[in-house]
């Protein structure tokens, strides 16, 4: 019931935001949103812990980057192409860390990202150290001109919506289903005749792809790629923003995400501090939030409502 | 998709050949050469640590067996992997109760009935895609007595409905075979028998091979029975074959576990 105003209310608000917020900093936001959604969707759901995602996100920048300089394509073509490259990505990393659970999955798409990184660092077209400057943001299915920050707001918007429907989806599929299936118990799963690698492979795909369109994005908004996007520093913060919002939950990466951005933003002027702050925040959410911001808060509300009924069988 | 009923040439539903397992040297299984009768209840017993376990990890080739061979309905599986072997209709449950904790019951069934047809690829459907299997998933639900959790996650159960769940589970695959690691255990009395009865039930048109340590469940239950000591077939035959047999009393009294 109260579910359609709380709807309303964040889609007014989210149209109205670029009004009175700097556009930039809430696209940084929606990409990040969708960034920890898509890592959201292989640890909450599929129970793969990826330390190394950001190579899906940076590299898919660089793609999606070169793409648009050197074709000088339309817009969603340059954001294709990261994608497509990010999935391929992730079925690679996939088929090599697949079979392997736990720290060792963890380890090896680590190890994995380390080597994606100093492969970008080398190579030409990235321009290393200085990154990839000046990349085109180039009209929208060639009509569209989003040169203006306000109106590519929209557009990100759109990309990051349309997106997370799609995580919404995958949760809620037949497929989604027995990834949850094999999040609880992979043996179990095993057993009744499914291959769970495969289903594993199958999310790393989709879930690198998506973080590719979080990257191409990235790379779109602030017309630059650098080695910082493929760094495990953002692969450690897309973890944190996860956990901070809630794990397994569709909103909580993305409060998550919100979270962060906006604090890095905030605290940016005091430099190192906001990397201290950003540990203490995580120290007292392993402490004493577990569950994370959405996750706690379902958890009170459940406890409430089973407390309503309790009160009201105790009635009777 | 696949006949579980055919290939009969074979009388016995499970048969293995010199089956062996080693673990860095030490023997968890030695020349068991097992034979299963079709449509039978068969017990496998014996001491901790005796092997049991073992077996089924490498009748269901969790295991790769170290030697021998295992045979269904008369099929050499020796080289199938484990999901081939449930696709073939040897569906086993595990001494550690194993529900998806986070599923509720419905879905718990729905997952085995989604493995029987074949499904399980499409990220891009909805649930509505897979409604068709509710029907069914109910049907089995009610059959273990769950149809009114069928809601309820799994993580809410008491141990005894979880175990119940899991049967509800594995029927939804219709085995040829069922293999059943202790079903009973870490049960209270109350719990137990109608488990047992709803075995029996299960059982009816199937073969089934279980592990018990309740011996009266297994008298109960079992036509025949295989006692395994030290990973080594000691002795077999009806309950009441098995229980004067002074080997088999000595190697329950001594403990199979002190060496
Ligand atoms: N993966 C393994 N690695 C090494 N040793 C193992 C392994 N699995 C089992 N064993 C050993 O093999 C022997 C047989 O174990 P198994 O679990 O099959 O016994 P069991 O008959 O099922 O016992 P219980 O009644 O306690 O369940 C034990 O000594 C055990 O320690
Ligand atoms: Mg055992």
């Amino acid at each position: 019931m109260t579910r359609i105003p709380a709807i309303l209310l964040i889609v007014v608000l989210v149209i109205l935001a670029p009004f009175f917020v700097y556009p930039v900093l809430l696209m940084t936001i929606l990409v990040f949103v969708l960034f920890a959604s898509s890592f959201n969707l292989l640890l909450g759901y599929a129970g793969l812990l990826c330390f190394g995602h950001a190579m899906f996100f940076g590299t898919s920048a660089y793609i999606t980057g070169q793409f648009l300089k050197v074709t000088g394509s339309t817009l969603e073509f340059g954001l294709l192409a990261g994608v497509l490259v990010a999935a391929a990505m992730g079925l690679a990393v996939g088929v090599i860390a697949v079979r392997r659970s736990g720290i060792q999955f963890a380890m090896i798409t680590f190890a994995i990202a380390q080597f994606v990184y100093f492969f970008l660092l080398q190579a030409e077209f990235t321009g290393g150290e200085d990154g990839m400057q000046q990349i085109p943001r180039s009209a929208l299915f060639g009509v569209i001109d989003v040169s203006d920050h306000r109106a590519f707001y929209f557009v990100v918007l759109g990309a990051t919506v349309l997106a997370l429907a799609l995580i919404y989806r995958i949760i809620h599929s037949p497929y989604g289903e027995i990834l949850r299936a094999i999040r609880d118990n992979e043996e179990r799963v095993e057993s009744l005749g499914f291959r769970p690698e495969r289903f594993k492979l199958v999310a790393m795909t989709l879930s690198a792809g998506i973080a590719g369109l979080a990257g191409g994005l990235k790379a779109t908004v602030f017309q630059f790629a650098t080695l910082t996007d493929v760094s495990w520093t953002v692969s450690g913060e897309v973890i944190f923003m996860t956990l901070l919002g809630g794990l397994g939950t569709l909103a909580g990466p993305a409060v998550g995400a919100g979270i962060v951005i906006f604090m890095n933003d905030e605290l940016a002027q005091f430099g190192e501090w906001s990397l201290i702050a950003q540990g203490i925040i995580l120290l007292l959410v392993i402490l004493f939030f577990r569950r994370g911001v959405v996750g706690e808060i379902i958890a009170v509300l459940h406890k409430r409502r089973a407390g309503r009924s309790e009160g009201l069988t105790k009635g009777d | 998709m696949i006949d579980t009923q055919s290939g009969s040439k074979s009388d016995f539903a499970v048969e293995t050949r010199g089956l062996g397992k080693s673990f860095g040297g030490f023997d968890a299984v030695r020349d068991v050469n097992l034979k299963v009768r079709r449509g039978s209840v068969h017990a496998l017993i014996g001491p901790n640590g005796a092997g049991k376990t073992t077996c089924f990890n490498l009748l269901t080739k969790t295991l790769i067996p170290t030697t021998g061979r295992i045979l269904l309905h008369g099929k050499d599986i020796s080289s199938l992997r484990t999901s081939d072997v449930a696709q073939l209709g040897l569906v086993r449950s595990f001494q550690i109760s194993a529900t998806f904790l986070h599923l509720t019951c419905l879905e718990n069934v729905r997952v085995a009935l989604q493995a029987k047809n074949g499904g399980g690829y499409r990220f891009w459907r909805s649930l509505r895609a897979i409604s068709g299997l509710n029907a069914r998933a109910m049907e089995l639900l009610e059959r273990v007595g769950l149809a009114d959790v069928a809601d309820v996650r799994a993580t809410e159960l008491s141990y005894g409905k979880k175990r119940a769940l899991e049967i509800a589970t594995t029927l939804a695959l219709d085995p040829s075979v069922m293999l059943l690691d202790e079903p009973t255990a870490g049960m209270g009395h109350e719990d137990i028998e109608p488990v047992t009865e709803l075995i029996r039930e299960a059982a009816v048109g199937r073969t089934v091979l279980i592990v018990e340590h309740n011996l009266s469940v297994v008298s109960s239950l079992c036509e025949r029975i295989t006692v395994l000591n030290h990973g080594e077939v000691l002795n077999e035959g009806s309950y009441a074959e098995v229980s004067s047999n002074a080997d088999v009393v000595s190697a329950y009294m001594g403990g199979g576990e002190d060496d």
